[in-house]
């Protein structure tokens, strides 16, 4: 079983995207497509990804992620990664992904963060 | 270490809505092994890998069947996951991390590199026109079972 659920934060200029379940090749394309639709609309996207509740995940999983933070970066925006499993931490060590990102131990504490850069 | 204990055999349809499937069915049958969570998690790992694989890899254009063969021998268990698709052309090419063929549809390219650093041994052949099987072997180490099956 997996959902992902998208909400906005700071009167819509940060998009949340919660993952629930598992992540693998068969829910990518769903997730893909549920945040890119919402990607485009934003001007500069500031894109948070909340993993507390994410259970497996695999490298196409890590291809998602990879992907949006290419399509945030091309939009001058930013990304950044809450509650990061142990599992899916040695997946973001192995691709990299860790230097590249912007790691939280919580959404609040990201969300702090995050709203630093629109002020 | 040579003859099994326990073995098991799938066929299913290279449907991306197996892979789940394939992955959990795995799982639950080396529960007996007594494997800790993070072997699980390993396990689940690399077959989800490699099942995905054949179905993207595999069969890029066409329907088929994709073969999953599981073995106990002591304190290991040995996964073979075949298709009878396409074919890889440059095995090592595929291999180097980062690598993908398929930039289109936002892959990593971290499922060699995932599948070789989750296991004790990976192989990996492939002709063209006939398929690609991948054969691993993950050690157990829950220290019970050692024991058990020292020979």
């Amino acid at each position: 079983m997996f959902q992902i659920t998208l909400h906005k934060k700071n009167a819509g200029s940060i998009l949340v995207a919660v993952l629930q379940g598992e992540l693998d090749h068969h829910e990518a394309t769903h997730v893909r497509e549920a945040i890119d639709k919402e990607l485009d609309l934003m001007h500069v996207p500031l894109l948070l990804f909340d993993l507390k509740d994410l259970s497996f995940m695999d490298s196409s999983g890590l291809g998602v992620i990879l992907g949006r933070y290419k399509k945030v970066q091309a939009k001058r925006g930013k990304m950044a990664i809450a509650n990061v499993p142990p599992s899916v931490s040695r997946l973001f060590e192995m691709s990299g992904l860790h230097k590249i990102m912007r790691l939280y131990s919580s959404q609040n504490e990201a969300l702090r963060s995050m709203k630093e850069v629109t002020q | 270490m040579n003859k099994p204990s326990n073995e098991m055999s799938i066929t299913f349809s290279a449907l991306s809505e197996n892979e789940s499937f394939a992955r959990v069915a795995v799982a639950a049958f080396v529960t007996q092994m007594n494997p800790t969570l993070e072997e699980i998690t390993e396990i689940k790992t690399v077959i989800s890998e490699a099942v995905t694989n054949a179905i993207i890899h595999g069969y890029p254009d066409s329907d088929g069947y994709v073969f999953l063969h599981c073995k106990i021998i002591g304190d290991k268990m040995e996964v073979i996951v075949e298709d009878h698709g396409v074919g890889i052309e440059d095995l090592d090419l595929v291999r180097q991390p980062l690598y993908t063929s398929r930039p289109d549809l936002d892959r990593s390219g971290m499922g060699f590199t995932i599948m070789e650093s989750f296991v004790e041994q990976f192989e990996v052949t492939s002709k063209i026109g006939e398929g690609t099987r991948v054969r691993l072997i993950k050690q157990i180490r829950t220290p019970h079972n050692a024991a058990v099956h020292e020979v």
